[in-house]
């Protein structure tokens, strides 16, 4: 019977998702609980922080000033026909800070250090240094998975603000020394507009929930990998798959959340 | 990597992160604007706000003194009740002019303080007498409707 295995095949995808979200649930609890060390030997977090943070830096960098251009390129082409080219800072700045720079710095940071992490931690445990640190009474969620955790934490939100930072300077790049908008107003239309709470803060928010959501995801996949060359590509692939998703379906909530038009 | 290389680069990470903080909050922001000093607390009605929202500012001769912090209808004589915040280095005589005014043709709607003669200053919390209401530009043009219709007769 076909019908009888397709439906199957679907009873079969749903059981596993729910189960995966369970466990990844699980996993980032079970994190949570195991982070003292990751703090009391900090200098675990800071390897890991260079490794997830430092190393990103270049196409966070690179990624936010292009993504600046050519939304004050493009800002200032839409803005020149309703003639309120001066609001181009404004423009520039608030999807920025608001949507621009969390979601696509979440987004590379989950392709550059999530899928490494992945990766990493895949093949930790299919040459079985994850076995062998059980042996010893080592806890590895404790010793290599938490350090990971933190500090894709604590990098998510200065990357999202050093996208922005750079992003805006772009965009003053492209508006004022090349097109030629007036430099008063760019900038003082975008303070006036721009609300340290309302925007930035909210922003810093956003970035942080990515932060969370891409490690849990990048960990758990590579923990949870079979531990076979094949597993681990599979792994990696699924990290950047999934965090993109649930990045972008966390964004659609945090959005309709924090700026209802109130 | 040797351990005081990772630092120095992790420690210039963070500073980075801080430094773009800073600059999005001061140079993009508006947190250059909050008042560190002190303010205090004005208050207006008006029968018609327009598409006035709190967090606007409130000018006096083009010079931002302060921010609407509050928009309320008076369930009493409904009319809009608007609380400011205003600097306070800038005080203002009890016949004060209070207006909302647009910035542009289509721009942002702020309040404008026109100050007035009188010797005594208004105190927090106090409420300014004479308001102007905003320039609704649907009631502008019905105006000019009827006006043509009745020249036509």
């Amino acid at each position: 019977m076909p019908l009888a295995r397709s439906i199957k095949h679907i009873g079969h995808r749903t059981i596993n998702a729910v189960w995966r979200v369970g466990m990844s649930t699980r996993f980032f609890v079970l994190i949570l609980l195991n982070s003292g060390l990751s703090f009391r030997r900090f200098q675990l977090t800071v390897k890991e922080l260079f490794f997830t943070g430092v190393m990103s830096l270049i196409i966070i960098l690179v990624a936010g000033l292009f993504v600046g251009v050519v939304l004050g390129l493009q800002g200032y082409e839409t803005l020149k026909s309703y003639g309120s080219e001066s609001a181009l800072g404004t423009l520039v700045a608030l999807s920025l800070v608001r949507e621009l720079g969390p979601v696509l710095a979440a987004l590379l940071f989950a392709s550059r250090a999530g899928s490494a992490m992945t990766a990493e931690i895949g093949l930790m445990k299919a040459t079985e240094q994850i076995a062998a640190m059980e042996m010893m009474a080592v806890n590895p969620i404790a010793r290599v998975v938490a350090p990971r955790f933190w500090a894709g934490v604590i990098s998510m939100p200065i990357l999202a603000a050093m996208f922005s930072a750079i992003g805006v300077f772009g965009g003053y790049l492209v508006g004022v020394v090349f097109i030629g908008v007036d430099e008063g107003s760019f900038w003082s239309q975008m303070q006036g507009a721009v609300d340290f709470k309302h925007d930035i803060l909210n922003g810093v928010l956003k970035s942080f929930v990515f932060g969370v959501a891409v490690t849990v995801i990048a960990l758990f996949e590579g923990f949870d990998a079979p531990p076979t060359a094949e597993g681990v590509s599979g792994a990696t692939t699924r990290t950047v798959v999934q965090s993109s998703v649930v990045v972008l379906l966390l964004d659609v909530v945090l959005t309709a959340i924090m700026f209802r038009g109130v | 990597m040797e351990r005081t290389t990772l630092d120095l680069w992790v420690g210039a990470f963070v500073v980075g992160g801080i430094v773009a903080l800073a600059i999005l909050a001061f140079k993009v922001g508006n947190l250059s604007s909050y008042n560190v000093s002190e303010s205090y607390r004005l208050k207006a009605s008006f029968t018609n706000i327009g598409g006035l929202k709190p967090t606007a500012s409130v000018r006096s001769a083009g010079v931002l003194i302060g921010r609407v912090t509050e928009i309320k209808l008076n369930p009493e004589h409904y009319e809009a009740e608007v609380t400011m915040s205003i600097d306070k280095r800038y005080q203002f005589p009890k016949d004060t002019l209070i207006s909302i005014l647009t910035s542009g043709l289509l721009g942002e709607q702020y309040i404008g303080l026109k100050p007035g003669a009188e010797d005594e200053m208004l105190k927090n919390g106090e409420m300014i007498k004479q308001s102007r209401s905003a320039v609704v530009l649907e009631d502008l043009i019905s105006q000019v409707v009827a006006n043509k219709a009745e020249g036509v007769k």
